[in-house]
């Protein structure tokens, strides 16, 4: 019924060319409608973010245990202090960072192969479409369950295929140590993720030009030169549009360490180190000052991509 | 001659990247489905086949509470479908309630020019971007004092707020490419307003929408952090906290059986859904980030 109201209404705005004298009333009314139309969803956006951010932002500043409610007390800074003092807090930054850095980077490579075989594929475009589709709508749990079992010491497959690799034998344990329980969590997380890169890449690579292309080849251009004089240029956007995704998607890890390790053998992100204080100890103090300090990471981070790649949400967007 | 070798050299590229791409989305799927065939006895004595060596049902059964049970596994399929319950309430609550505001606020962000609009888009952008484990803490605390902790609208709520972001950005790029005037031109060949936004626009419109559901509905549906953050019993608990609950009697050999059929069970809405719908999928991933 609104959704009638706000096309009944809007249509007299409609045609931007008759502009009249009268366009100071109208803009006004259009303004006001525009407002209007956007606020529900603005006011939901912030209920859920603004407000506990500023109660994080508080309640990081005193001592407080649910367990011990009465024994609340203002602390000043020393929560942060005490947060950024302990090196696992540092370790955890760290394995994140780590996790970030290495899952997107081989998701670029990884989706930008796919990108390109569905961008060349004259066949079975539904097929592939429905294929790349399954990873990125499984629910993440169930892959972290998936990949927990393939890599199993007792049940699982990985092993018994790849025990002609040297470092691979039967009885494996990759959840018995840092490294190899890190690479089975990046595994699942880029399995699971790698069809969102492609999907992104690929709406960059249709708006390559192939007249531009075809100009590069005419000109003895090798494919080599042509992938990084013609296509990845003109990509650009595209490209760095899904790396800042990807990245503060990947900043944010939790379901595939909560099932696969549960943070064993040092493989803690910040988002499950942060959530482990809250939930588990009922640290709400400390846990709201590691829940500012992840916030202040993520947004550092999103400044630090959008600057050091100079992305262009808008332009990107089509709307410049 | 050297063309020709070209191009059977491309089109063999395609097919050995197609297999490629196909064995690579697929595999852990496959495997999940054949773990779900082994009993409960082959996975305990350990198994390192990719293939069951003896295929049986009872997973199914025992996930499902259909036919006999195996003793002791009652209150798994109860738990697992009051789950099951939880979550598809939810997503679709959150998801209907999600593409109703979200359509309102992106026909205003597409076709009116208002103070905010930027700000709006800003707002949705750093949303998207929020790391939801920072608001763990202060809801856990603020749904518990408001009594909507351990309920589905203490779910539906933040779904709603984390994924107005993602249909705002896909169904304002729609909405930017839909010819409005062609609802002009209805009004002129006689029809009325409602006739003309009826038949003309909500036809043209519908796939956006419909599209910006089906994203909403994937995120609602796949949500973990706050799944096992703000909920405590079945009351409200969704699929994905509630596998993640699903130990056992024993702690050093989870039930690879039940919890690969329930990750089955679970990933079947998602199949469907994806066979039907791809193409409006891909569009509605690629047009929010990228205009295509």
């Amino acid at each position: 019924m609104s959704t009638t109201d706000a096309g009944a209404a809007a249509a007299p705005a409609a045609p931007p060319a008759k502009k009249r004298p009268v366009v100071s009333d109208r803009s006004r009314a259009e303004n006001r409608l525009g407002q209007r139309l956007v606020l529900p969803a603005v006011i939901v956006m912030l209920l859920v973010t603004a407000w506990p951010m500023i109660q994080a932002l508080y309640l990081s500043l005193f001592r407080y245990r649910l367990t011990t409610p009465d024994d609340k007390s203002f602390v000043g800074l020393s929560n942060y202090g005490t947060v950024l003092t302990d090196s696992l807090f540092w370790q955890d930054t760290l394995n994140t960072v780590i996790i970030m850095v290495v899952t997107v980077a081989v998701e670029l490579v990884i989706g930008f192969a796919f990108a390109m075989v569905m961008h060349r594929i004259v066949f079975a475009r539904g097929a592939i479409r429905t294929a790349i589709l399954i990873p990125y709508g499984i629910i993440t749990v169930v892959s972290a369950y998936a990949w927990q079992f393939a890599f199993s010491l007792n049940n699982g497959f990985v092993n018994a295929w790849f025990s002609w690799l040297p470092w691979i034998s039967p009885d494996t344990n990759w959840f018995g140590s840092h490294w190899p329980a890190m690479f089975a969590i990046m595994v699942s997380e880029i399995w699971k993720t790698t069809p969102f890169m492609a999907l992104l890449l690929l709406a960059g690579l249709s708006q390559v030009s192939e007249d531009m292309l075809e100009a590069a080849k005419v000109d003895g251009a090798t494919w080599w030169q042509r992938l990084w004089k013609v296509i990845l240029p003109n990509m650009r956007a595209a490209i760095m549009v899904a790396v800042l995704f990807r990245a503060l998607d990947a900043f944010r890890i939790f379901d595939n360490i909560y099932v696969m390790t549960r943070g064993a053998q040092d493989t803690e992100s910040s988002s499950f180190l942060t959530y482990r204080q809250v939930i588990q100890q009922f640290q709400l103090g400390l846990g709201s000052a590691l829940s500012v300090l992840l916030f202040l990471t993520v947004l550092l981070l999103a400044w630090l991509i959008v600057r050091l790649f100079r992305v262009d949400l808008a332009q990107a967007r089509g709307e410049a | 001659m050297a063309t020709t070798s070209r191009a059977t050299r491309n089109v063999v590229g395609t097919w050995v990247g197609f297999v490629i791409i196909l064995v690579w989305c697929l595999l852990p799927v496959v495997w999940i489905l054949s773990l779900s065939f082994k009993g409960s006895g082959e996975t305990a004595a350990g198994s390192p086949h990719f293939l069951p060596q003896d295929w049986t049902l009872q997973n199914y059964r025992d996930i499902l509470g259909i036919g006999s049970v195996t003793p002791g596994q009652e209150t798994t399929n109860n738990d697992f479908l009051d789950a099951l319950r939880n979550s598809f309430g939810i997503a679709i609550i959150a998801t209907l309630l999600s593409v109703v505001f979200a359509t309102l606020a992106a026909y205003a962000i597409a076709r009116l020019e208002f103070k905010g609009k930027r700000l709006v888009l800003s707002l949705a952008l750093a949303i998207a971007m929020f790391p939801v484990v920072a608001l763990v803490g202060p809801l856990f605390d603020l749904w518990r004092t408001l009594h909507l902790f351990n309920t589905w609208p203490g779910l539906i709520i933040p779904y709603m707020s984390f994924t107005l972001p993602l249909a705002i950005w896909t169904l304002s790029a729609f909405f930017r490419e839909i010819p409005w005037e062609m609802e002009q031109a209805a009004q002129v060949d006689g029809a009325t307003s409602w006739q003309a936004f009826r038949k003309v626009i909500v036809p043209l419109a519908a796939p956006g929408v419909f599209t910006a559901a089906i994203l909403t509905f994937f995120f609602a549906w796949n949500e973990f952090v706050l799944a096992i953050s703000l909920t405590s019993t079945t009351d409200s608990r969704t699929v994905p906290a509630q596998l993640s609950f699903f130990v056992g009697p024993d702690p050093f050999n989870p039930p690879y059986g039940l919890l690969a059929t329930a990750s089955v069970v679970v990933t079947v809405p998602i199949i469907i859904i994806v066979l039907l719908f791809q193409r409006k999928i891909v569009a509605g991933l690629t047009s929010g980030a990228v205009k295509g």
